[in-house]
């Protein structure tokens, strides 16, 4: 039977829900070990694991790039998994490809399925899937929602292992401080209608004429990544996997092409309406309705019958 | 501080892509292609410090096509040097082949600070920051979103989830995935680009050693379409009337 380890990962006291996303796909697969670094009170919530490794050490109380490579690294190279199963995540991104390197096991990224030998990748914006074959053991880095979480979640009672860290003296990086985001005007993720604004929109100047159909709506304006980037809107209105998660009884979408980092933050919207001249603009995907009109004229058609 | 940029062109995502006879790659005849977008923020970036606080800047790439063009804007908008690595590298690279020759040729430059794009739409097998930085034995942070100087060396800002942001101090050797630069990336005209290549010289450095991504590309397809959208069309008075319906009968509007 395959061995699979699950590298968890938690941030502030919660085992985030990529962990359980990867622990179910892990137990279709084989017999999965979790790799619990820092936090190790939270191996009671790893009941889906037939076994925890936990290395623990002053220095992996918070999150650290370099840290956690190395105990992730030592954990691995002591044992020996058929498969090792990160978050394409934000702190995912800073264990995987490392580890492929140091292991020398080849990686295969922004997965979206796995099978024995096999890995589907969602790249080009979502736009092409790309199945590799895999020979050996190997990394995989999975995107967020792939799979369902609740399969990762059981009462089992995994075998804890303590491993002791490797020599964490000497790091390069050191963790300082979290900030968290500045409270904005209006909460988005608390907003029964949100008009997200993306860069189909062109300009700044554009960004009042969303505002209008939104208030028009009832609701709030929210936006993709490049907006925020562009500093036409602040962070706060920001949608997706490095913004906030939004759950609105309706989300139109005006140009927004639809990359998985924007329909993690929106998927799960009751209604989703997109708007975008490109007919094979992954949005499609996840919206129930979708228009290939120009947004500069369907904002002002749609305000016309308000 | 010596600063290297990575910068890589890609698929322009606004045109249809195809897929070739092998099926397991864009045909990629027609293919129009863009920079990164990620490694416009990480030259941005890199410029920035540099205005700041000194150093060099140096852009790099796998020789490719148009990838002189790129060179040459990295060089308008302020990079002190352009490198291309030269070695056989048309069509689909595994970041593992890409990273192992970025890695031996900034090697032989000496670098302090890599700063890539945090990703590319195109890197099936692994994000370069990280695969670099195993190389080049260098810690690695990505999805990074500020670079400072101060007394301790490097201060730098990550992005979780959510807007919440970690400030780490780094020491150099290091490599940066950078998901965004402080400021918009700036923009060169063309003109400016042409008058920047006239005189200027390409370092070349041929790749040494080579690494494969220890993977194939079975297959390539287009997504199913899940569930789908119901289309409403693309004439805006139709669609934006069977909106309103919809929003009417679902009591929204
Ligand atoms: C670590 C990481 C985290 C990220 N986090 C997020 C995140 O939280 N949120 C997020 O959104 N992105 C995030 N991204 C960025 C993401 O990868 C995409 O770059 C981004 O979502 C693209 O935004 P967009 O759809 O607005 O722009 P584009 O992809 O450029 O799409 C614009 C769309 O507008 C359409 N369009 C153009 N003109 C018109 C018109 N006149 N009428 C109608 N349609 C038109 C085009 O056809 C195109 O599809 C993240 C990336 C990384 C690497
Ligand atoms: N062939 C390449 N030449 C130069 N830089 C590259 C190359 N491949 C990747 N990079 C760098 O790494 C970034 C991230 O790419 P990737 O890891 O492929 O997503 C790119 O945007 C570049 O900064």
């Amino acid at each position: 039977m395959s061995n699979i380890y699950v590298i968890v990962e938690h941030f502030k006291g919660q085992v985030e829900d990529i962990t359980f996303e990867m622990m179910g796909k892990a137990k279709e697969l084989g017999d999965v070990t979790a790799v619990l670094i820092g936090a190790k009170d939270l191996a009671s919530q790893l009941g889906g694991a037939s076994k925890i490794i936990c290395v623990d050490d002053p220095s992996l109380n918070n999150f650290n790039p370099e840290a956690y490579c190395k105990s992730v690294d030592a954990v691995v190279a002591a044992g020996s998994p058929d498969m090792v199963l990160v978050g394409n995540t934000s702190m995912g991104m800073d264990i995987a490809a490392g580890l492929s390197v140091s292991q020398n096991m080849p990686l295969v990224a922004y997965a979206t399925e796995i099978s024995s030998g096999s890995v589907v990748s969602q790249l080009y914006g979502g736009k092409m899937n790309v199945e590799s074959s895999v020979s050996g053991a190997c990394v995989v880095s999975v995107l967020a929602g792939s799979f369902p979480a609740d399969a990762g979640r059981s009462d089992g009672s995994p075998v804890v292992e303590d491993m002791a860290a490797p020599d964490l003296s000497g790091l390069s990086v050191k963790f300082r401080k979290l900030i968290e985001p500045e409270g904005g005007d209006v909460d988005i993720t608390a907003q029964e209608v949100l008009v997200s604004a993306g860069r189909g929109i062109q300009n700044e100047d554009n960004v009042p004429m969303v505002e209008e159909l939104a208030a028009k709506l009832g609701g709030a304006v929210s936006c993709s990544r490049p907006i925020v980037d562009n500093k036409w809107l602040g962070k706060t209105r920001q949608v997706g996997k490095s913004g906030l998660k939004v759950k609105p009884k309706l989300y139109l979408a005006l140009g927004i092409s639809g990359a998985p980092e924007h329909i993690e933050g929106m998927k799960d919207a009751e209604l989703i309406i997109a708007c975008n001249t490109d007919p094979n603009a992954p949005i499609f995907e996840y919206a129930h309705y979708g228009c290939t009109a120009d947004l500069f004229d369907l904002i002002p058609a749609l305000s016309g019958k308000m | 501080m010596n600063i290297v940029v990575p910068i890589k062109q890609v698929p322009d995502l606004v045109e249809e892509l195809e897929i070739d006879g092998s099926g397991k790659d864009l045909n990629r005849e027609w293919l129009k292609n863009k920079v990164n977008e990620f490694d416009d923020h990480a030259l941005e970036e890199a410029l920035l410090y540099k205005e700041a606080n000194g150093g060099t800047v140096t852009a790099i790439a796998l020789d490719s096509d148009d990838i002189e063009k790129a060179l040459f804007a990295a060089a308008a908008k302020g990079a002190d040097k352009v490198v291309k690595v030269t070695g056989d590298f048309g069509g689909a690279v595994s970041s593992h082949t890409a990273a192992k020759a970025l890695a031996d040729a900034i090697q032989s430059i000496g670098f302090d600070i890599v700063m890539t794009g945090v990703q590319a739409v195109d890197d099936r097998d692994g994000q370069i920051a990280g695969l670099l930085a195993g190389h080049l034995g260098a810690a690695n942070v990505n999805v990074v979103t500020s670079v400072e100087k101060d007394a301790d060396g490097l201060v730098i800002h990550k992005e979780y989830s959510g807007g919440v942001v970690a400030e780490f101090e780094t020491s150099t050797p290091v490599v940066l995935g950078i998901q965004a630069a402080k400021e918009t990336p700036r923009y060169v005209p063309v003109a400016k680009i042409r008058k920047a290549s006239r005189g200027l010289t390409i370092d070349e450095i041929a790749a040494s050693g080579s690494a494969d991504a220890g993977s194939e590309v079975s297959r390539m397809f287009k997504p199913e379409g899940g569930a789908g959208a119901e289309m409403l069309g693309d004439d805006a008075e139709a669609a934006a009337t069977k909106i309103m319906e919809i929003l009417t009968s679902k009591g929204i509007k």
